[in-house]
């Protein structure tokens, strides 16, 4: 992605003052939320689930050698290759000699966030191999040359005005009106025959099955289907989290997954793949390659466990108060919002992303939705503890942080300090309030700040009751 | 009442804000706890509970604060602060952050199991009401995030109000969703903050009411300072000045 160029602030500040993008986002984010909202209204043991859910993925993260073996055996035996990549490097480099091999010059692709991850995109075009994106979105996002701003509406931060017009200037059909139906006619027209032509598909997975070696894509557009089936090979990318221990278990997490991520009760295709195709079957891929992608995962094992639990749903960053205003493309990595903010610094490294973690307000809501009970505020704070003691933190946070601990350590000269502090923002009050102060900008730029009054708390009372007992 | 201790020895931890920004609230909260039957004390070296150095990842001077404040609280039958996020800090958060010393963390968790917030500890442990306090006002309340999702306060402040005379209160519609205060991040991230908060104000606004309401003076001079800014009428206060019957005195932001 696009990083190092600005700041994490002045991505935010351009954001902000985009009402377009601002419209885009409550747009989606504020249907899920409320669909959301309903679907868990209507499933009253969902409580329960979340535990089961978390206990599965806890269970899982524990004995994980255990179920990679298991699922890489069961997959190997039903004619699937697999191959292991420690880092995203790795992982596209092996997709790409996949590809190569079978002398691809176009892929079709459908939406992964681990694509994203590793770069394939980047990695496609790099070796002259056309991409064909089947999800909607994702070819929204490619025809805007642009990256996903959701994990799982990666082209949330467009209107549906913006999207006309960028069908009207870049599609051979171009779509007959505004409306949804239409522009979603443009594009199938426009990618129906690359589909059929792609000698590749690469597709993500939802879930990794251990006991039968299958893995399960879900999405609303059948779009995963028109990747995986008519290419003679097709290529599975997943993180070695997305393992659970059988078929029920998947099921069991779906239930969460979907409810989560758009309040339906379902997905419109839940497709299980289990090797290649078979001589009795009518479709299906000549080659099924599976790559299981490390990429700091097995490091987050030891240091943050529990978000391997996550499900990639979005209910995070579409219920964050920070992400509704900003939306993905400010945080500048693969992962926006709250999840993304907790993975970042592992994939990305915590200096180059020290800010994410503390773009937070803690409120806890993330948490508070999220299926698989995923601690986020207590994930984030943890790396602000984390860059404070690497000394990673700007020095006028270490001083001011430092030096007000200093002070209020010390109760006597806290008391003094204090009263200071009084008369000197008396100094610039007007009325009950103060407009504008020095060292106070971050606040009255925006807002008004109370005046204190004459005496604080503790001297007013202490007073009041000497005076009053002598 | 869920409690056997017929007058129980209450430490005020009033929070830095209040102590030097809104004394009323500290006032409020004294009255209060002496009418539910509370013998109250203020210690006088209170400062902060460290919750600006634990949320900024200053794990030592958090610690050393924590520590602070269990030696100069742990003396009392309840410790009551009226602040959700201040009452979590202590209640939830002092354990993680004394959880390496041994000694410590068993201090910290008997001192956690004491310590309340205002309005919960006057309602579940009190089963205090307000009599004959009246206020002719329509108010809407916000509910704070760390009180809401840490401590579990939403009934008890809307029970305490309900007991007020003639206050109408009006639901605020995204009452849980967080108002952009979030300790320093209302500074770090001004810009982001002050949409958030906008659009808190703008709901404040839609309702109608004439008063907002809510447990925690940060987030309420935050939702304050940019209801003014933008020129809106409603003025904030914190609960417990109106169910102590000071409701008639000045809110946030305005002349004393
Ligand atoms: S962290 Fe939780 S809420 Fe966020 S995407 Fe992952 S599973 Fe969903």
């Amino acid at each position: 992605m696009q990083v190092g160029m600005t700041s994490f602030k002045a991505r935010a500040k351009s954001a902000l003052a985009d009402a377009t993008l601002k419209t885009a986002i409550d747009r989606t984010a504020g249907n899920a939320e409320t669909k959301r909202a309903t679907a868990v209204g209507e499933f009253p043991q969902f409580d329960a689930a979340r535990r089961r859910g978390r206990k599965i993925k806890d269970h899982v993260i524990a004995n994980l050698e255990h179920y990679l073996t298991q699922f890489e055996r069961n997959a190997i035996a039903s004619g699937a290759k697999v191959h292991w990549a420690r880092t995203s490097q790795e992982a596209s480099r092996i997709v790409i000699d996949i590809c190569k091999a079978a002398n691809a010059k176009s892929v079709t692709r459908s939406k992964s966030m681990l694509g994203e991850e590793i770069g394939l995109p980047h990695a496609l075009e790099a070796a002259g191999i056309e991409r064909v994106e089947t999800d909607l979105a994702e070819h929204i996002v490619q025809l805007a040359d642009e990256t996903p701003s959701h994990i799982v509406w990666p082209a949330m931060h467009k209107t549906r005005e913006q999207v006309a017009e960028l069908f009207k200037s870049q599609h051979q059909e171009l779509p007959a009106s505004d409306a949804i139906p239409d522009l979603v006619e443009s594009a199938r027209k426009d990618l129906r025959r690359k589909f059929l032509n792609a000698d590749v598909g690469i597709s993500g997975a939802n879930f990794l099955i251990a006991d039968t070696g299958a893995i399960c894509t879900v999405t609303n557009e059948g779009n995963a289907e028109l990747t995986t089936t008519p290419p003679k090979v097709h290529i599975v990318t997943a993180g070695i989290e997305k393992l659970v221990p059988s078929l029920g278990h998947a099921f069991m997490l779906l239930r969460l997954l979907v409810r989560s991520a758009t309040g339906g009760d379902f997905t419109q295709y839940t497709t299980f793949h289990c090797g290649p195709k078979r001589p009795e079957d009518a479709d299906g891929p000549e080659e099924f390659h599976i790559v299981l992608v490390d990429n700091g995962r097995t490091k987050m094992r030891r240091e943050l466990p529990e978000m391997l639990r996550c499900i990639r749903c979005g209910a995070c960053m579409n219920h964050c108060v920070v992400y509704r205003q900003i939306g993905g493309h400010a945080y500048g990595a693969t992962y926006p919002g709250p999840m993304g903010s907790v993975l970042t610094p592992v994939l990305d490294g915590l200096k180059q992303s020290r800010e994410l973690p503390h773009a937070c307000t803690l409120n806890g809501k993330c948490a508070e939705v999220c299926p698989v009970e995923i601690p986020l505020p207590s994930l984030l704070r943890g790396w602000r503890e984390r860059s404070w003691k690497e000394g990673l933190e700007p020095v006028t946070v270490r001083a001011g942080i430092g030096g007000w601990a200093f002070v209020a350590r010390r109760p006597g000269l806290y008391h003094m300090a204090t009263a200071i502090a009084v008369r000197l923002m008396r100094l610039f009050k007007r009325g009950g309030r103060i407009a504008w102060m020095p060292f106070a900008g971050g606040w009255t730029e925006y807002r008004d700040l109370p005046a204190p009054p004459k005496k604080t708390f503790i001297n007013a009372y202490h007073a009041s009751r000497r005076g009053a007992k002598p | 009442m869920t409690s056997a201790i017929e007058c129980p020895r209450v430490g005020l931890f009033a929070t830095c804000i209040v102590d030097v920004i809104r004394p009323r609230i500290g006032f409020a909260a004294v009255k209060l706890l002496e009418e539910a039957g509370c013998v109250v004390e203020v210690p006088e070296r209170q400062t902060c509970c460290g919750q600006p150095a634990f949320n900024s990842g200053a794990t030592k001077q958090t610690a050393a604060l924590a520590r602070q404040f269990i030696d100069q609280f742990e003396a009392f039958d309840y410790i009551v602060v009226p602040s959700g996020s201040c009452a979590a800090m202590i209640k939830a958060h002092y354990c993680e952050a004394l959880a390496d010393d041994h000694e410590w963390l068993e201090r910290a968790t008997t001192i956690a199991a004491k310590t309340w917030e205002l309005m919960s500890f006057l309602d579940e442990v009190r089963g205090y009401r307000p009599v004959g306090i009246e206020l002719e006002a329509t108010a809407t309340y916000h509910d704070s995030c760390s009180g809401l999702r840490e401590l579990g306060i939403l009934e008890q402040p809307r029970r305490l109000l309900k007991a007020v005379d003639k206050l109408k209160l009006q639901p605020l519609p995204g009452n849980d969703v967080c108002c952009g205060f979030g300790g320093t991040f209302c500074v770090k991230y001004s810009a982001i903050s002050n949409a958030i908060v906008g659009e808190k104000a703008e709901a404040i606004d839609g309702t109608g009411a004439g008063l907002l309401l809510g447990g925690d003076l940060g987030c309420l001079m935050n939702m304050a300072g940019k209801l003014s800014r933008s020129g809106s009428k409603v003025r904030v206060m914190h609960a417990a000045e109106v169910i102590a019957g000071m409701g008639d005195g000045p809110a946030i932001g305005e002349e004393e």
